[in-house]
């Protein structure tokens, strides 16, 4: 990175907790704006898109404010967008909820799914496999990262890159594929290793 | 591969101040949240928990401030609970901060409450918080345990696994089980009720109450409990964090 801050909009379509997510982009040296102002969200170094609850209910609160074409248009112009959680979710084709299917984004082949585990949701801290050359694992691959979700998708195309984790079956736990990357987990909860990802995502912008 | 078993401090915060008593009473003054949040960060702590306990508005409002101040320098999950009634009072902990909620009396007094938080932001940030105890005097339940409110103070004749399960069927993502009659005694977590929750549900379950020792936690884990919490040992500098995981992963536990 070259010396003047990248700017990262924080996507604001009412989602749980962003808080955090600006705080640790900022920890990490980003310049951060919570919006959903297309102009911003347009001209912004990267976008991230955060996600928490229902796959349904975030597919609408990213219909409300316009998303899906504001996510397109990034991606058209190779700008990097970073999904997190259900932000990752959406990125695939459908999701199932309780028998319900909703579209995503479809920018990913793939179906999220209920978790199969003993113990769900799957809560917690868990070990990651970040294939050959992930950027965003960059000397962080033995580390562990705060998850918190009860769906996941259990297959992805073999053109992008995988991470997988494992709660039961194996799970996408994050995606590397051209400007378009996410993550299962939170990296803006999971304490030095998350910054160190932020850090390496921030450090494909511009 | 498996997720770590989470050791979790916990922080009754009155009135903008940790405090820590003995089966809820005699409160002692034990530091301020933050920094109090910011060391056990530091110590490797897998999530922070602030259990509210304050009485007044007043203090509510500064609990409010200091969640924000603690998720702005705390980069680890944070729990809310205490004094939680309603989904605009998840909404105003969620925006200052917290990605959990813990939940206890409202739902006891109105259960529906449960799928009210669940369906607006996810089972995932909603936590049920059950203080229970054996049931004692005239009081009896199938189980033999009873969910109390006050602190503990007020048995509710409701039985613990019963509440419980309807809980987790309601939308709860998790449950905080707090033993009222090991709480503060630090002589070990009450593993026969862990035992009997855990085999009530399938969401992640947290033990607290009692711990007093490492081996304590190894007990708690055995008894298949997800998440080992614990507010006095760490407090008062009887365990560190750091010994509590080293004493762990020395049984065979996966922890971060």
């Amino acid at each position: 990175m070259t010396g003047v801050a990248p700017d990262v909009v924080v996507l604001d379509y009412g989602s749980g907790n962003v808080r955090s997510a600006v705080r640790a982009l900022e920890r990490v040296g980003a310049r951060v704006n919570l919006t959903a102002d297309p102009d911003a969200v347009a001209a912004a170094d990267g976008l991230v898109v955060p996600g928490v609850g229902a796959f349904a209910a975030v597919m609408e609160g990213l219909r409300d404010v316009g998303a899906p074409r504001m996510i397109e248009r990034r991606l058209a112009g190779g700008r990097p967008v970073l999904g997190i959680c259900v932000g990752l979710q959406v990125m695939f084709t459908t999701g199932v909820e309780h028998g319900v299917r909703t579209e995503g984004l479809d920018q990913w082949p793939g179906t999220v799914e209920r978790l199969e585990a003993p113990v769900v949701p799957h809560m917690g801290w868990s070990t990651v496999e970040p294939p050959e050359g992930s950027v965003l694992f960059d000397g962080i691959e033995d580390e562990r990262f705060y998850f918190v979700h009860s769906y996941g998708v259990r297959t992805a195309p073999d053109y992008v890159r995988v991470t997988w984790a494992e709660h039961g079956l194996r799970f996408v736990a994050a995606v590397e594929n051209g400007a378009l990357s996410a993550t299962q987990f939170h990296p803006e909860k999971s304490g030095d290793a998350g910054s160190e990802l932020l850090r390496n995502w921030l450090g494909t912008l511009r | 591969m498996s997720v770590a078993l989470r050791v979790i401090p916990c922080l009754d915060v009155n009135a903008g101040r940790v405090v820590k008593g003995v089966n809820f009473e005699n409160l002692r003054d034990a530091g301020d949240p933050v920094e109090r949040a910011r060391r056990y960060d530091a110590e490797g702590a897998d999530e922070i928990t602030f259990l509210d306990v304050s009485a007044s508005t007043q203090g509510r409002a500064t609990t409010l401030e200091i969640v924000g101040r603690t998720a702005d320098e705390v980069f680890v999950p944070l729990t809310v609970g205490g004094g939680v009634r309603s989904v605009a009072d998840v909404d105003a902990l969620l925006r200052a901060g917290a990605d959990k909620v813990g939940v206890n009396t409202a739902a006891i007094a109105r259960p529906e409450l449960i799928s009210e938080i669940a369906h607006r932001y996810g089972s995932q940030v909603l936590v049920l918080s059950v203080d229970a105890r054996r049931t004692r005097g005239d009081v009896a339940t199938a189980s033999g345990y009873e969910v109390t409110t006050h602190g503990g103070r007020q048995g509710t004749g409701i039985d613990a696994l019963d509440w419980v399960r309807r809980a987790a069927e309601a939308g709860v993502g998790e449950i905080l089980l707090n033993s009222i009659d090991a709480d503060g005694t630090t002589s070990g977590f009450d593993l026969e009720m862990l035992t009997a929750v855990r085999a009530e549900v399938h969401v992640p379950l947290i033990a607290s109450g009692g711990a007093g020792t490492p081996e304590h936690f190894v007990e708690a884990a055995r008894a298949g409990a997800d998440a080992l919490l614990a507010a006095s040992v760490f407090h008062y500098g009887t365990l560190t964090i750091g010994q509590v995981k080293d004493h762990l992963r020395a049984a065979g536990f996966a922890v971060r």
